[in-house]
């Protein structure tokens, strides 16, 4: 009973930091976690990141949405510190993380999965929960060779992944080689080992991708209990049912640029949107010919039902 | 035939010289290929540098043994952090480029006529062994027994290279052994499979790479000191390229990611080349196969050894040690 009055507040707390604000690409939230600037990432000609301006509040579920070849993970390696910026700076709760290298950004807080699901896998699924501990005294190459260093730390961190396997449901595979899981398994094990750095925010590059429907639901839960733990959640999607399922919060990305912002119950209706992803004019005909052609197109198709029903 | 001498030499060889300095060689690519995934194709360059760096420091400068060792030791470290600086950063197989021709380069250069003075030319050096020797505590003689009529003897200062090597291989596995348990084994499994992953949970993925670079050139160094000491010379072209290939012959045949799968890969190796050849040679001499020389059983061996390794790719891809069911997952 108490476990659903928070739930139900941090989900409110989090809508209502959303309620007054305008739907604008860019606009300034009451208490954001990470704030990005002019940040543009180019290849050769291509321009494949430009987003002058993104907020994103804490405490919230985010998720990050866009036509194909939009450039949201390109974003997300920009953020993550997997690849380099051309230009452009952002903060991370206050603080400068443009240029940092990924492991830096991960140990700040900001940690984050992978498109193409990364499951070490010829290492068993408890060897990759422990991996994400930080601040391993064994993992310093002198101390590592006396066990008596790290054995105590190594048996916290041990009952800490076991807890989150249980919640995770993959407590029973915790032997098995990571390869031998099933794709949405590895998705499952991925977040897992994410909460392991003990983030504050946490960035899922297209959690659903290639998840079979029955684990879909599973999955949906655990994002949305990342929330309920007081953590904030970035999420790239293409899925929309889930985008409104689960997001409190949506920005929509498209050539590089963030193009709008908005609560996930209207965005898709906004007229920016729909173009983005339907192309301006797709409900209007190119050119005068081209009408006269679809009409023409249409009289032909009625014109072989009719015959069709006459030989009947 | 002489069955008794092919024996004897075959059960030699399980543990001889050849055995010692290939395994602590083999033991050094295990770890940055068997366990962090790092195609080091360059493993002869650590050993020469090692031998040679104790050779010159003894032979041509007159410093005394142990300073030879520090030198030698000194140069593997500087060697892994020389070649991993410009190649860790990027994709694995730029590193097996760069070690290979690094590798060819550091032989070539010991092999040089401008540095003929320095390193020797394609003689290379001798004379630096005898501080290893006036340590030797077995008196002058032969040392060993005889299983049934077959004898097994070694002379003192083998047998005084052969008890320093063993215990080189063992404090090595041991280490080995240790570290590959511990949560800096486990990084070091983790990138392996994935970098990208164990960057993105907060690891300096380049410097553990480096670790591992340096950690198995300093291992594998000490291969070249026990070539150097046993044969009291070293050559440019004992550390050529095929010194690392038997290397990586020797990991995956005892199996790759397996603390012992070195030691044994080296032994199954030469006791397989001796006794090949021991068969071959003998049964030319006593004109079974007449239509070969005794020139050529040396190629011929490898050829058989070669076949052999090929079957057991096929038949056991894990080698001895390895866990099937590992090689069953496809990484990645």
């Amino acid at each position: 009973m108490r476990a659903e009055t928070t739930t139900s507040e941090r989900k409110a707390a989090a809508l209502a930091a959303f309620k007054d604000l305008a739907h604008d690409p860019g606009v300034p939230k009451p208490d954001p976690i990470l704030v990005v600037d002019d940040v543009v990432r180019r290849f050769g000609g291509l321009t494949a990141v430009d987003v002058k301006h993104v907020e994103i509040q804490r405490g919230s579920i985010t998720a990050l949405i866009g036509p194909n070849g939009a450039g949201k993970t390109t974003f997300f390696n920009q953020l993550t510190g997997f690849d380099t910026a051309d230009a452009g700076s952002w903060t991370f709760n206050g603080r400068r993380m443009n240029g940092v290298p990924a492991h830096k950004v991960a140990r700040a807080g900001m940690v984050r999965t992978f498109q193409l699901t990364k499951a070490l896998s010829r290492l068993t699924v408890m060897e990759n929960m422990r991996l994400g501990a930080q601040q391993q005294k064994g993992e310093n190459f002198w101390r590592a060779l006396v066990p008596s260093f790290w054995r105590g730390q190594e048996d916290a961190i041990t009952e800490r992944a076991e807890d989150l396997l249980t919640r995770f449901k993959l407590a029973a595979k915790r032997d098995d080689f990571a390869g031998s899981l099933s794709g949405g398994q590895r998705k499952l094990l991925e977040m897992a080992r994410a909460l392991m750095v003990e983030p504050e925010l946490v960035m899922l590059d297209e959690p659903m991708a290639g998840v079979n429907p029955a684990l879909t639901q599973s999955l949906l839960g655990h994002v949305k209990d990342l929330r309920e733990q007081g953590m904030t959640v970035l999420f790239v999607e293409h899925d929309m049912d889930m985008v409104r399922d689960i997001s409190d919060w949506v920005v929509v990305m498209a050539q590089g640029s963030v193009i709008a912002e908005g609560p996930p119950d209207t965005i898709m209706s906004d007229e920016r949107v729909i173009d983005a992803y339907l192309g301006a004019h797709h409900d209007a005909p190119l050119s005068e010919s081209e009408l006269t052609e679809q009409l023409q197109e249409a009289e032909a198709a009625l014109e072989a039902e009719i015959e069709e029903e006459t030989q009947k | 035939m002489d069955w008794i001498t092919i024996i004897s030499t075959t059960l030699k060889s399980a543990v001889g010289v050849e055995t010692v300095l290939y395994g602590l060689a083999a033991i050094g690519i295990n770890i940055h290929f068997g366990y962090t995934g790092l195609l080091n194709f360059g493993q002869a360059a650590f050993m020469g540098v090692a031998g040679y760096g104790l050779a010159v420091t003894v032979a041509v400068m007159n410093l005394p043994f142990w300073l030879g060792i520090l030198v030698g030791l000194g140069a593997a470290v500087l060697l892994a952090v020389l070649l991993g600086i410009p190649t860790l950063q990027l994709r694995a197989d730029y590193l097996a480029i760069v070690t290979i021709a690094a590798a060819e380069i550091v032989r070539l250069i010991f092999r040089s006529v401008a540095f003929k003075d320095v390193f020797g030319g394609s003689d290379g050096q001798r004379g630096f062994s005898d501080g290893f020797y006036a340590l030797n505590p077995f008196p002058e003689g032969d040392y060993g027994f005889n299983l049934g009529p077959v004898p097994i003897f070694f002379n003192h200062r083998l047998l005084w290279v052969l008890l320093v090597g063993w215990l080189l291989i063992a404090v090595c596995c041991g280490i080995v052994y240790l570290l590959m348990k511990s949560p800096w084994g486990r990084v070091l499994k983790a990138i392996r499979e994935d970098e990208d992953a164990v960057r993105s949970l907060g690891k300096n993925v380049f410097s553990y790479k480096m670790q591992s670079l340096v950690l198995g050139g300093v291992i594998g160094c000490l291969g070249g000191f026990v070539y150097g000491l046993a044969f009291a010379s070293v050559q440019p072209d004992i550390f050529g390229t095929e010194t690392t290939f038997y290397c990586y012959t020797i990991v995956i045949l005892g199996g790759a990611a397996r603390v012992l799968g070195p030691v044994i890969g080296s032994m199954i190796f030469w006791v397989l080349l001796v006794l090949v050849y021991g068969v071959l040679s003998e049964a030319v001499a006593a004109g079974y196969i007449p239509f070969m020389t005794s020139i050529q059983v040396g190629p011929v061996r490898y050829i058989l050894v070669g076949l052999g390794l090929i079957l057991l790719l096929v038949f056991r891809p894990q080698g001895i040690f390895g866990d099937k069911r590992e090689i069953a997952i496809d990484a990645r």
